[in-house]
C-alpha cells in the first residue's frame, strides 16, 4: 500500500503535534489504512520527534493496532467469561474452519480477518460475533455458515 | 440554545422544555443501548417512525431513543409512557398493532408482554416485572427516561440542579464532607472512601489539577459502565464537575475503552452539548469556577483500567503501571495531582448531593453505602443489569430478580470480581453483598459483573480461562506477573487436557502466593484470585481431573467424548450433514455412529440433535475410554 505522507501529516496537525497524541494518532492511521504500515510510522517518528522503537512499543502493545494489512471483513469473536461459558470457544473454532485461519490472522485471499475481543459488554446476548461493525446476537456453530456467507455476497 | 450564565436558568430551561413537551399524549421509549441495537431496536425505531407518520400521530405521540433498560434478555423492548406498559422482544411487523391498540385504544396486546418464565404469570406494566420489582434504581432509573443524545431530557430531570447548588451555595470542603458522610466508596473495584480519596488531592497544592473518569471497563462480563455512559453520559459529567470543584481540579479526562463504540460516541456529544449550553467551559454556570473534560479512546489492553497504567495511556505511553507511593493524589497525569474515580463512582456524586449524605447512607450496610448495579450473565434466566441496595444477599439477585438458572439447571457458582475475583459456591449464597465479605470468601466485589455458573460449567476451565486472560494480558513489566501467570495458565491449561499430576495444586496454591506477594500493581496481586477460590470451594473437581482424568462437567474437550445412543438415534442425518469433519456414518432411519478418532468435539451433533430425541451426549471417566476401546474396535472390523 502507498503511504501518502500528506495524509499521515493531517493525521498528526490535527493534534497540534503533541506527543501524548500518539495513541489518537495510530488510531487514525489505523482507520485509514487498516493497519499501521512501516512508511507511516516512520513518518510519525520523525514529525513528533519519539523514536521509532517507542512508537513500535506502542504499536505492539495495544490489541487496536495491527502491523499487517488486514482483510476487507473483521470478524471479531467475543471470548469473555459470559460468551466463554455459552459456547465461544467452539464458535471460534469453527470460524477458524471455515475460514481457515487461526484467531489473529488473515485468510489467503485478503477477504477475511478473524479476530477475538475479550468482551464486547452486551453479555446478554451472548455468544456474540461482530462482522464489520454488525452484530450477530445468540450465535451457534449452526449460525456461522449463514454469517460468512451474508458478508462474503456484500463485497459483490 | 444560548450559554447560560446563571443558575436560574437551568429551572427556566427544565420548564420550558416541560410545557414544549405538553402536546405528546404519549411516549414511547425505546431501549437501544448496544445490546438493543444488537437485537434490532433501529428496525424499530424506523418501523415505529413509519407508521406514526402513516397515522399522523408524530405531532401527539413522541419516540424517545434511550440507552439500556437493563433487562437485556428482552430486547428489543419498548415502554409506552404515562401507562408504563412494557413490550418485550419486539419485530417491525408488531409496531402496527401496537400503534392501533394500545397507543390508539389503551389496549394492552397480550402476547407482547412480559410471562414469568416459571409461573407463566403475565405483568403488563414495568414496574410490577419482578426483575424490576426487586431493584432499587437509583443510579439507573433515568435511563428509562433519556436520550443520552439530548441534553435537554436530562435537564427536564433535574440535571445539573446538584452542581448548581455546589457551585453557589457550597465550599469545596463542604462537599468534600457531604461524600464523605454519605459514606460512598469507589465503585472500580477496591472499595475506597472516595471522600477521603478527594479530600487527599484537594490538600495538594499545585497549579494544576486533573480528574479522571475510568471508563476502561476491561473485566469480561461487565458492562454497567458502559450502559451508564450509553444511557445517561451527563450524570456521570456532572458528577465529574462537582469532583473538580470540591479537588480544585481544572481538567478531566474520561477514558472510555474502545469497544464500547456506542459509549464512546454518546459521551463525546454529551461533554460537546455540555460545553455548548456553559456547563463545561471558562465559566461554569456563569461562575468563576473553570473546568473542562476531553474524551480519550482506549486502544485495547485490560491493564489499562489500573490506575497509574491508565495514565501513562493517557499520556501517549505503553500502559505500564508504576510503582505507588506517590500516589496518584500527589502525582498523577503528567506529575501533577491527579484524583481518578470509576464512572459509577462519579454518577452516585451528583446523587447524593441532590439527596443529602443522611439519605445516602441509610441504603446499604454499615460499612457499604448506596446501591450498586452489577451484570447478571450467564447461565441465568433473566440476564441484564440489576441496581440493588449494598447488603442484598446473592440468593436474592439470583433467584428473585434474575428468576434462577436456565433451563431448570442445578447452580453451581457465582464469579464476580472478573479474573481478579473468584467463584463463590452455592452454600455460600446466603452471603450479603458487600465488599468486606466478598473479599472474606476469597472473591472481591470488583466493578460488579456476577456470571452465573451452572453444573454444566467446568470450575477448573474457569481457572484456566481467566489465567490464559491474565497472562495474555499482563504488561509484561514485573517478573512475578508475567511469568507466574504463564506458570498458572500452563499447568491449568495441562490439568484440562488430562495431563494433570500428583502435587499440582499444591503447586498452584504455592505459586499464587508468590505472584499475589510479589506483583507490582493489583492487576498481578489479585490474578491468581480465581485459582484460589476454585481450589478452595471446588477441589473436588480439579481432584478428577487430575486422578481420574475425567471432567465432572463434561466440558474439558479431551477428557470427553461424544455418543450417539444407538436406542435413541432415529437415523435423521442431521447431525451426519452438519459434523464438519465427516466424523459420523449412517444411513436414513438407521443409526449413526461417531469415529471417535476423526472427533474433533466441537458438540454440533449435540446442538442439531432434535430436542425430541435427544441422542447424543457426553461421556467422561470410564464410560469415555469404554466407547473410545469400542470405536478403535470398530474402526479395526472396517
Amino acid at each position: 500500500m502507498e503511504v501518502e505522507e500528506l495524509k499521515i501529516k493531517s493525521c498528526i496537525t490535527k493534534y497540534n503535534y503533541e506527543k501524548k497524541a500518539l495513541i489518537s494518532i495510530l488510531q487514525d492511521i489505523q482507520e485509514e489504512y487498516n493497519y499501521l504500515p512501516q512508511e507511516a510510522l516512520n513518518i510519525v517518528s520523525k514529525t513528533l520527534g519519539i523514536p521509532l522503537i517507542d512508537i513500535v512499543g506502542v504499536a505492539t502493545f495495544y490489541r487496536a493496532f495491527s502491523l499487517e494489512p488486514r482483510g476487507k471483513h473483521l470478524v471479531t469473536v467475543c471470548v469473555g467469561t459470559a460468551c466463554h461459558i455459552r459456547g465461544a470457544p467452539n464458535i471460534l473454532e469453527e470460524f477458524e474452519r471455515k475460514l481457515n485461519v487461526k484467531a489473529g490472522k488473515t485468510t489467503g485471499d485478503g477477504q477475511f480477518s478473524l479476530e477475538t475481543v475479550a468482551c464486547l459488554g452486551c453479555c446478554a446476548i451472548g455468544p456474540v460475533v461482530i462482522v464489520d461493525g454488525n452484530y450477530y446476537a445468540q450465535t451457534s456453530i449452526r449460525k456461522v455458515d449463514a454469517i460468512l456467507k451474508k458478508h462474503r455476497k456484500k463485497k459483490k | 440554545m444560548e450559554k447560560i450564565i446563571h443558575p436560574k436558568q437551568l429551572i427556566e430551561w427544565k420548564q420550558k422544555s416541560l410545557s414544549q413537551r405538553l402536546v405528546f399524549k404519549k411516549i414511547i421509549v425505546v431501549s437501544s443501548g448496544t445490546c438493543g441495537q444488537a437485537s434490532g431496536s433501529l428496525q424499530i425505531i424506523e418501523a415505529l417512525d413509519r407508521e406514526l407518520e402513516k397515522r399522523n400521530l408524530k405531532k401527539t405521540i413522541r419516540i424517545e431513543i434511550s440507552g439500556c433498560h437493563g433487562f437485556c434478555e428482552l430486547e428489543p423492548n419498548i415502554i409506552i409512557y404515562p401507562e408504563g406498559v412494557f413490550y418485550k422482544k419486539l419485530k417491525p411487523k408488531d409496531i402496527p398493532k401496537i400503534l392501533d391498540e394500545t397507543i390508539l385504544k389503551d389496549k394492552i396486546i397480550p402476547s407482547l408482554i412480559y410471562d414469568e418464565p416459571r409461573t407463566g404469570h403475565k405483568v403488563s406494566n414495568q414496574k410490577e416485572i419482578p426483575f424490576y420489582q426487586k431493584q432499587m434504581r437509583l443510579l439507573t432509573e433515568k435511563n428509562f427516561r433519556i436520550n443520552p443524545t439530548n441534553i435537554q431530557d436530562y435537564i427536564v430531570l433535574d440535571g445539573y440542579q446538584a452542581l448548581a447548588k455546589v457551585l453557589f451555595n457550597m465550599t469545596s470542603k463542604e462537599v468534600i464532607d457531604e461524600v464523605e458522610a454519605s459514606g460512598l466508596r469507589g465503585r472500580g473495584g477496591a472499595g475506597f472512601p472516595t471522600g477521603k480519596k478527594w479530600e487527599i488531592c484537594r490538600r495538594v497544592s499545585s497549579d494544576v489539577k486533573y480528574i479522571i473518569c475510568n471508563a476502561d471497563e476491561g473485566d469480561p462480563g461487565a458492562y454497567m459502565d458502559r450502559s451508564l455512559l450509553e444511557g445517561n453520559p451527563h450524570s456521570v459529567i456532572e458528577g465529574m464537575i462537582i469532583g473538580a470543584y470540591a479537588i480544585g481540579a481544572s481538567e478531566g479526562y474520561i477514558y472510555v475503552r474502545m469497544e464500547y463504540p456506542l459509549a464512546v460516541r454518546h459521551v463525546t456529544i454529551a461533554v460537546e452539548q455540555a460545553k455548548k449550553v456553559g456547563l463545561l467551559g471558562n465559566s461554569v454556570l456563569g461562575s468563576e469556577f473553570k473546568f473542562d473534560i476531553h474524551v480519550v479512546q482506549g486502544a485495547g489492553a485490560f491493564v489499562s483500567g489500573e490506575e497509574t497504567s491508565l495514565m501513562a495511556s493517557i499520556e501517549g505511553r505503553r500502559a505500564f503501571p508504576r510503582q505507588r507511593p506517590p500516589f496518584p493524589a500527589q502525582e498523577g497525569l503528567w506529575g501533577k495531582p491527579t484524583n481518578i474515580n470509576n464512572v459509577e463512582t462519579w454518577a452516585n456524586v451528583p446523587l447524593i448531593l441532590n439527596k443529602g449524605a443522611d439519605w445516602y447512607s441509610q441504603i446499604g450496610t454499615k460499612k457499604s453505602k448506596g446501591t450498586k448495579i452489577f451484570s447478571l450473565v450467564g447461565k441465568i434466566n433473566n440476564t441484564g443489569l440489576v441496581e440493588v441496595p449494598l447488603g442484598i444477599t446473592l440468593k436474592e439477585i439470583i433467584y428473585d430478580i434474575g428468576g434462577g438458572i436456565k433451563d431448570n439447571k442445578k447452580f453451581k457458582a457465582v464469579q464476580t470480581g472478573g479474573p481478579s475475583g473468584g467463584c463463590i459456591p452455592a452454600d455460600m449464597l446466603d452471603l450479603p453483598v458487600d465488599y468486606d465479605t466478598l473479599t472474606k470468601a476469597g472473591s472481591i466485589m470488583g466493578s460488579g459483573g456476577m456470571i452465573v455458573m451452572d453444573e454444566d460449567t467446568c470450575m477448573v476451565d474457569v481457572a484456566r480461562y481467566f489465567l490464559n486472560f491474565t497472562q495474555e494480558e499482563s504488561c509484561g513489566k514485573c517478573v512475578p506477573c508475567r511469568v507466574g501467570t504463564r506458570q498458572l495458565a500452563d499447568i491449568l491449561t495441562r490439568i484440562t487436557q488430562g495431563n494433570g499430576e500428583e502435587g499440582d495444586i499444591k503447586k498452584l496454591e504455592d505459586l499464587s502466593r508468590t505472584v499475589k506477594a510479589g506483583s507490582l500493581c493489583g492487576f498481578g496481586q489479585t490474578a491468581p484470585n480465581p485459582v484460589l477460590t476454585t481450589i478452595r470451594y471446588f477441589r473436588d473437581e480439579y481432584e478428577a481431573h487430575i486422578k481420574e482424568k475425567s471432567c465432572p462437567a463434561l466440558f474439558c474437550k479431551d477428557l470427553i467424548v461424544y455418543y450417539i445412543e444407538p436406542k435413541k438415534c432415529v437415523g435423521c442425518l442431521l447431525c451426519l450433514k452438519k459434523c464438519p469433519v465427516k466424523a459420523i456414518s449412517g444411513e436414513r432411519k438407521k443409526v449413526h455412529v461417531i469415529d471417535q478418532e476423526l472427533c474433533i468435539k466441537c458438540g454440533a451433533c449435540l446442538e442439531v440433535c432434535p430436542p425430541k430425541v435427544g441422542a447424543v451426549s457426553k461421556y467422561t471417566g470410564k464410560k469415555r475410554d469404554r466407547i473410545l476401546k469400542k470405536s478403535s474396535v470398530e474402526r479395526a472390523e472396517k
